[in-house]
């Protein structure tokens, strides 16, 4: 019990820099909602997707998904500024829970995402998104969501405690996010990619959580299913298991990693 | 009773080709303060860090209030202080924010926690301050607050870190007031710094070390004879230099040194007063007004310069 008491004060603490760095949570909120103006009104009009609504019924679900993915830059560099400043030291020292730390902090940065999604969905929702597929099934898109970004946090915590410089994880995390968001169905049909990277795409956790959420909020997936893959035609099923993966392979070894940070 | 005992900590890094820690032993007494002391790189930082259970020895032992360090890290966490280089606090928050969140990290639970957070900003002057974010506080009031956040559960050993480091002149004399007044307390404290000066203020013992040994230790008073005696200085008018230097030098048996600017000879003595007395009187019948005349102990500088200077050349340790 404890453990969780312990993981609660973590949490409590990143709630409580929010309130104190305000500029955080507007910052995190400002970027995701240029990509829906920018994207909306500059692709929007040319890009015709044969499906009433239009084109940002399509993006919405790229956008959040790219937004929940940056979860693994915010993570890192918190956990890495944490570390140079000693006080991952002094929590270490404590008669804590040796996870509670890094658990806390994977929980406190979905919390910001569920604010995150929320001001996205309704910038979203001024711009004509309007998902479909009802209320149950938009919920579990936004759970989802936020499954994807928790589990792509253990992969920040990994990424964070390992670099010697908060901004180096910045970099690097742009630098695998970035590409990862892209080559992918969320902007634009994989059709027009040659045919290997087309693969690449549809394999992509990217483009199977896009494509589920497209699913979940009632429209076809018509950017994916191009190159006939299973993840393609099964992204839900495919995006969980991509999920269970990455959660199985990062949890240990992001915990190693923080028992062992100094060695 | 040794509260604090390291024998043969050896640590090394990239893959053995760093020795930062070298077969290093040392205790502390119950209730005393040892003061480790040493230059950048001597290996202050990783013995600070093994015995308060962040990082693992390649081989040796450490026993901390009776507990293996190694085999019972858990346990450790539970009966110790550490303050490290930096103030490892949380510069957003605010500092009753910090004391708060550690003291119910250590499991105090709230009310305990508001009291004993108020506590410590009571006693380390942090009152005022208590409601600002640790980004607006001095250099010196964040290092209060870093100690104040180590002493939330009244731990029985305590490891300062180098405390006073980057600190301004007045900084570092609140933080000797500060951590003099928890030694009267009875706590067990291993600290470390650069600083002599520091060590011989608030330590009972220092152990001196550089390339990851012990090269020395003792009380400053024995790491003093250890480098020699005393030395006599003599100050004097330009026209009586060459006259003291004589008198000097018979009282000495050695040849004094003369320093041109400050007008100042010294030269080692091994009867202390009795020389100092002696310089005086044959000063006196030689009609020479001494504008200025003492007997200087070696500093731990002269110790410490002395100590690794030996310790370049002779492959044993000397402790």
């Amino acid at each position: 019990m404890s453990a969780i008491g312990d993981i609660t004060i973590i949490t409590q603490r990143q709630l409580r820099l929010l309130t104190r760095v305000p500029e955080v949570l507007i910052f995190s909120t400002i970027q995701p909602v240029m990509f829906v103006l920018l994207f909306r009104y500059v692709f929007g009009g040319s890009i015709d997707t044969g499906q009433p609504g239009g084109y940002v019924q399509l993006l919405m679900p790229g956008i959040f998904v790219q937004t929940v993915a940056f979860t693994l830059a915010g993570t890192a560099s918190g956990l890495a500024e944490d570390m140079k400043k000693g006080l991952i030291d002094r929590f270490r020292s404590l008669p804590i829970s040796q996870s509670a730390l890094v658990v806390g902090r994977t929980l406190g940065d979905s919390l910001l995402n569920i604010v995150v999604l929320a001001v996205m969905g309704i910038a979203g929702y001024v711009v004509g998104w309007r998902p479909s597929g009802g209320l149950l099934n938009v919920a579990l898109g936004f759970l989802f969501l936020l499954l994807f970004g928790y589990a792509l946090s253990w992969v920040g915590v990994l990424v964070g405690l390992s670099a010697s410089d908060a901004r180096v994880v910045q970099n690097v995390s742009f630098i695998v996010t970035f590409p990862l968001t892209f080559l992918s169905n969320a902007f634009a049909p994989t059709t027009g990619m040659p045919r290997a990277l087309q693969y690449f795409a549809e394999w992509n956790p990217v483009s199977t959580m896009v494509a589920a959420c497209r699913e979940l909020f009632g429209l076809e997936n018509q950017f994916g299913a191009t190159a006939g893959s299973f993840p393609s035609e099964n992204p839900l099923i495919t995006s969980i298991l991509y999920m269970v993966i990455i959660m199985v392979i990062f949890v240990p070894l992001s915990l190693r990693r923080y028992k062992r940070s100094a060695d | 009773m040794k509260t604090v005992i390291a024998e043969e900590l050896v640590k090394t890094y990239d893959k053995g080709k760093v020795r930062a820690l070298d077969n290093l032993s040392l205790d502390v007494e119950e209730g005393t303060v040892l003061g480790v002391l040493g230059p950048n790189g001597a290996g202050k930082t990783t013995t600070v860090r093994i015995l308060s259970t962040l990082l693992r020895p390649d081989s040796g032992r450490a026993m901390v209030a009776g507990i293996d360090v190694i085999k019972h890290p858990d346990k450790v966490r539970e009966v110790i202080g550490l303050s490290g280089q930096y103030a490892a606090v949380d510069e957003i928050l605010t500092g009753y924010d910090n004391l708060l969140m550690f003291g119910q990290l250590y499991h105090l639970g709230k009310k305990n926690a508001v009291t004993r957070a108020n506590e410590l900003l009571e006693r380390f002057n942090l009152t005022e301050a208590a409601k600002r974010p640790i980004k607006t506080y001095s250099g010196g009031m964040r290092r209060r607050l870093d100690l104040a956040a180590s002493l939330i559960v009244k731990p029985k050993v305590l490891f300062l870190d180098e405390p006073t480091t980057g600190l301004d002149p007045r900084g570092r004399q609140e933080m000797w007031g500060v951590i003099q007044e928890l030694v009267k307390g009875g706590v067990t404290l291993l600290l470390t710094t650069q600083y002599l000066e520091e060590a011989d203020q608030l330590a009972d013992e220092i152990a001196v070390i550089d390339t990851g040994k012990v090269i020395a230790r003792g009380t400053s008073d024995v790491l003093k004879k250890q480098v020699g005696g005393e030395r006599l200085e003599v100050v004097v008018e330009s026209a009586h230099i060459a006259k003291t230097m004589q008198i000097v030098a018979a009282v000495s048996g050695l040849t004094p040194t003369l320093d041109e600017g400050l007008r100042m000879i010294s030269a080692p003595v091994s009867t202390g007063s009795k020389a100092l007395f002696e310089v005086l009187k044959n000063l006196d019948d030689a009609g020479i007004h001494a504008l200025d005349v003492g007997l200087k102990r070696p500093s731990l500088d002269d110790v410490f310069l002395s100590l690794t200077g030996h310790s370049a050349e002779k492959k044993e340790d000397v402790a």
